[in-house]
Formats: structure tokens, sequence, C-alpha cells
């Protein structure tokens, strides 16, 4: 048997989130796996049907300790010892990120972040996960109990398997003392979809030679109803704000279609869209590495290519 | 105290990116230098903007491995570091994370006081981003990360964290641990001056010994397996028209085919 504690998130809805529905899928692969899901604060109604024995639900994180995760790493921690589990579980987020470090830290425990795979045999648990920007893979096996892991998005489908599990809170921890204070909570504007949630996204590089390219790649991302990307090369050339950046230096996406218009398809660059689950490139250089993680491509003029892409796609949704 | 680390140059085209499997490592393509890990370069950046206003910030440099090479680690000190201090052993050759902070931790325990410890968001060659977080639970010291702004308010500081909506205004007592993001800034380039004065200046080293640990303390919690250069699956599909108008309709049209849009 092998116990799995998966520490849960949900999204702006409250609803389960489809990176911890993820999760759920790579717990359930494990052989033998008895899961068990906690969630901070109160659980939604949908978990009651989760593919898990058991969903707990641990003190609700507040907006004081949103980023901080002072009590939160308390609270899943003290659940942890309580439970004792073979592997716990995060999604690679902010929350997922920071909890585990500290958790991991703070009981010496082995920690493998932004694992794509998570699987065991005769009691190890062995994980895998990219290195060197996406360039190079790593099979670690993990050599302690509890094995503490975050998971890429995108890496499983998300579970659709159902379950009845009991559902019961945690014995209540104590307040910790918030060392760092949260003050404040300043919104910047942004336009149309956030680029991390959005199911299209459409991003331009060196290749669109130019500022003004990025209004055409903007129509598109919305006539798609979704969000305008950047490879760091257009960013640093001062095309586009920083915000947009896509890769290792800038946001990770993972949207349905990611179209890649005049990007040579660094590592760097692929770290941040791998885990999309279509890549159009659009590039005139047919020797471009994007080609090669690219599963539709047209090599050509995007000034050429884009007015009539852009066109059709608008006919088709209409 | 910043924390740097040395990796493999991650502009490294793709074509000469290569692993010896029989090691599990990475081959350094020849005339591509290592260099320190560009984010950690960010947190050097957020020290010397404390340092412009404030001369009393002394910034030490703190980073341990194996195969140091001094020209890409005394970058800091151009930029306008005072002092470089390294944990250097060839035992250094490959630890996990859990090893680094025992020896980051011993490190600055045994250096002396600090007020802050910046590290860089993440590393560019084996991404963790483990290491700075894991510090603070190792020295009981209050973590903030993602910061994109920093500012000494007598014996707290006030930051801006950044998340994907725009910040949060946290204020966190001295000393503390901080993760600082790319938002932050460029790091300056060194100028000549400061090439001068790093040149002259010698890098402090600590060996495991001095830190009195040994090799069993650094066993590591992660054994690598396997390290490879995954085989592309992939195939693209490349959509050919009679011109190029035609073929970006044809993509529509595909595209609409496998129910993608």
């Amino acid at each position: 048997m092998t116990t799995v504690l998966l520490v849960a998130e949900r999204d702006e809805q409250g609803e389960i989130s489809q990176t911890t529905l993820q999760a759920v899928a790579a717990a359930n692969g494990l052989t033998e796996a008895q899961v068990t899901i906690a969630f901070a604060g109160e659980a939604p109604s949908s978990a009651g049907s989760l593919a898990a024995e058991k969903v707990v639900t641990l003190s609700a994180i507040d907006a004081s300790d949103s980023g901080i995760y002072e009590q939160a790493t308390a609270d899943v921690a003290a659940f942890a010892a309580s439970m004792n589990p073979d592997v716990v579980m995060f999604n690679k987020s902010d929350f997922g990120s920071i909890v585990s470090a500290r958790l991991a830290f703070r009981t010496d425990s082995a920690l493998a972040a932004d694992c794509i795979g998570i699987s065991n045999a005769d009691g190890a648990v062995s994980v895998t996960r990219p290195v060197y920007g996406g360039s190079a893979l790593a099979e670690f096996e993990i050599r302690s109990t509890p094995a503490i892991v975050t998971l890429r998005a995108g890496a499983y489908e998300p579970s659709t398997e159902t379950g009845s599990p009991s559902v019961e809170a945690a014995d209540s921890t104590e307040s910790v003392e918030q060392r760092a204070q949260v003050t404040d909570t300043v919104a910047e504007a942004r336009d149309g979809v956030r680029l991390e949630d959005a199911n299209f996204v459409v991003s331009g590089g060196r290749g669109l030679g130019g500022p003004e390219a990025f209004h055409v790649l903007t129509d598109l991302a919305s006539v798609l109803g979704g969000a305008v990307g950047a490879s760091r090369a257009a960013c640093d050339a001062g095309w586009i704000d920083h915000s947009h950046q896509v890769g290792l230096t800038g946001k990770s996406v993972s949207p349905d279609v990611y179209i890649a218009v005049g990007i040579s398809g660094a590592s760097q660059h692929m770290a941040g869209c791998s885990s999309s689950r279509a890549i159009v490139a659009i590039n005139k250089d047919s020797t471009s590495n994007i080609f090669k993680e690219a599963r539709f491509g047209v090599v050509g003029d995007w000034e050429k290519i884009l007015p009539s892409f852009i066109a059709t796609v608008r006919e088709l949704k209409a | 105290m910043v924390l740097a680390k040395q990796v493999p140059d991650p502009e490294t085209p793709p074509s000469q990116f290569k692993i010896d499997e029989s090691s599990n490592s990475v081959i350094t393509p020849n005339g591509v230098p290592p260099v320190v890990n560009g984010f950690d370069l960010n947190a050097v950046e957020a020290a010397l903007l404390l340092k412009d206003s404030d001369a009393d910030v002394e910034i030490t440099v703190l980073s341990v491995g194996s195969d140091f090479v001094m020209d890409a680690m005394k970058k800091p000190l151009a930029m306008g570091a005072d002092r470089l201090v390294l944990v250097a052993d060839e035992l250094l050759d490959k630890l996990d994370s859990s090893a680094t902070v025992k020896l980051l931790a011993a490190a600055i325990q045994k250096d002396g006081p600090f007020d802050l410890i910046l590290g860089g968001r993440q590393a560019s060659d084996w991404d963790q981003a483990h290491v700075t977080l894991g510090l603070s639970e190792v020295l009981g010291l209050p973590l903030v990360s993602l910061v994109k702004k920093l500012e000494i308010n007598g014996d707290s500081v006030s930051l801006q964290r950044l998340i994907p909506d725009g910040y949060q205004a946290i204020t966190a007592p001295i000393p503390a641990v901080l993760t600082v993001t790319n938002e932050l800034g460029e790091p300056r380039y060194p100028n000549l001056r400061g090439i001068m004065q790093a040149s002259r200046k010698k890098p402090e080293i600590f060996s495991l010994d001095d830190l009195g640990l040994s090799p069993e303390d650094l066993t590591p919690k992660l054994e690598l397996k396997k390290l490879y250069v995954p085989e592309s699956n992939k195939q693209v599909e490349l959509i050919e028209g009679e011109d190029e108008a035609d073929s970006g309709k044809k993509l529509a049209l595909r595209l609409r085919e496998e129910k993608l849009i």
C-alpha cells in the first residue's frame, strides 16, 4: 500500500482546480494507492465524489497568509505528521511550490519539484522532471519517506474517476505568528484573458520584426478568446511588456493551442509552453527548433499567412 | 548575503546541448563557459539597489560547488558586490537541494551576522527553486518569495511580492530570506572600474572541514538514475497551400478538423 496525501487547490470559482484533478489522476496511478485529499478551508461539494479514500479540510487560508503561507505550512505539516504518508503531492503553483519546499525542509524530507511523471515499485517512489530548461529529463529515485513532490500542470489528464470518500475536518492546529505581514494587495490592470488561464495563446518572437506585429497577434487572440504571449527576445527588444513573456524566465502556460509566430523555439522558451496540448508554428525558417516541438506548422512569411488564417478562424467561429 | 550558483550557459543552442549518459552529467560544450545563474544576478542587482541608496550596505556573494570558473563567479563582484565566499570542495560535485541548503546554512552561520539573504527565483539548470526557500526553514527566518521591489526601513524591510495580477505589499522583520524575481529589473553591466576591482579581489574559500561537515552529512535524498535528452516523438505536420495565404486558410481548417478551435 502507498499512502498519498494530496494537497488540493481550488480555482477562482471555488471549484476543484483542473491541476488538482490532474494530481488526483497521478496519485491514483500509483500502485496500491490510498489517497487522502486535503483542502485548505471548506471542501467544494464536488469533493465528495473524488476518487479518494478520504477528504479532509484544514483550517482556512485567509488573505493575510496568502503568499506567505506560514499558517498553511503549519496546517499541512501537522496533518502530514498525523497521517505519516508515503507521498505528499502538490501542484507546482505558487501555493504548492512554497508550502512543499517549506514542509520538506521543516521535516528534513526529500523534495522533487515540477515533476511530469511519478511511479512506484518495490516501495520506492521515482519521479521524472525536466531539467536544463527542458533540454533534458532526469529520473530520480526518492530515498526517504515521505517523498514530497510538486506536479507540473498538464503532465496528467484530469481524473474523471469517481469515488465516495469520507469527508471530515482535520484536528484544528494552533495559529502561528505571521512574521512577514501582507499589508496590501495591489491589482495592476490587464487586458482580456489571463495568460496562464487562456485556452489559446498567440505568441510572437524576434521573427515578427517589430512591435506593430503584435496588433495582428492581439487581433487573432481576441478572435480565439485567448491571450497574447511573447518570447524573451521580443520582450527584451521592448516590443511588448515583459508580463507577456512565456518561458523559463516568464510565465508557464498550458493552453489547448499555442500558436508560435516567428519564434525559433529556444529551450528556455519551450520550458514555458511545452505542456500545451498542441503547438502550432509559423516561421519562415524551416530548420527552426520550433518545428521539432510543434504538431502543426506552416513555413513561410507570417505577414502573408496570418490574415487568411485569422479570416478563416473568424468564419469558423461565426 | 546573496546566493549565487554557477550553471551551464542556458543560451547554449539546443544542438550543442549534450549529455554523457554514462556519468549522467552535462558535457560542457567547447567555448561556452559556465555563467552565474541569471536569476541570481537579479538578486545581486537587488542588493546593489539597496547599496545605491545606503552606502553602509555590504554585499557578500555566497556559492557552493566544485570546478568554479573564477571569470564567471567574479561577475557579481564586477557589478559591485563587496565579497565572494565559496564553499568549494571536489566532493561537492553532485549535490541535491537538501545538501546544498545544509552547506549554505553552515557557511552563513560561520561567516557572521547578516540582515538579508537574497536568492534568485530559480536556477536555470536543475530548476528546483528550493534552496532559498529551504534555507529560510533551516535558519528559522521569515521568507518572502518573488520580490520585485524592496526597501529597508530600520529593522524591517518593505517588499512588493509579484502575484499574477499585480503585487502584494509585505513588511518583513530583519533578518529575513527573500527570493528576487526578474521583474525587479535587468542586472547592471559591470563597468571597467568594477572589473578591475573584481580582478584584484580574492574569494574566501571554505572547505567541508571548515564547516564541520562530512560527506555523510550530504547524502542525497534523491538519487539521479538517468539523465537524458528526450526523443522528440512529435512529428510536425506541415501545412502547405498553393501560396502562403492559402496555407493560412488550410491551417485554420485543419485545426478545426482536429477540434482544436
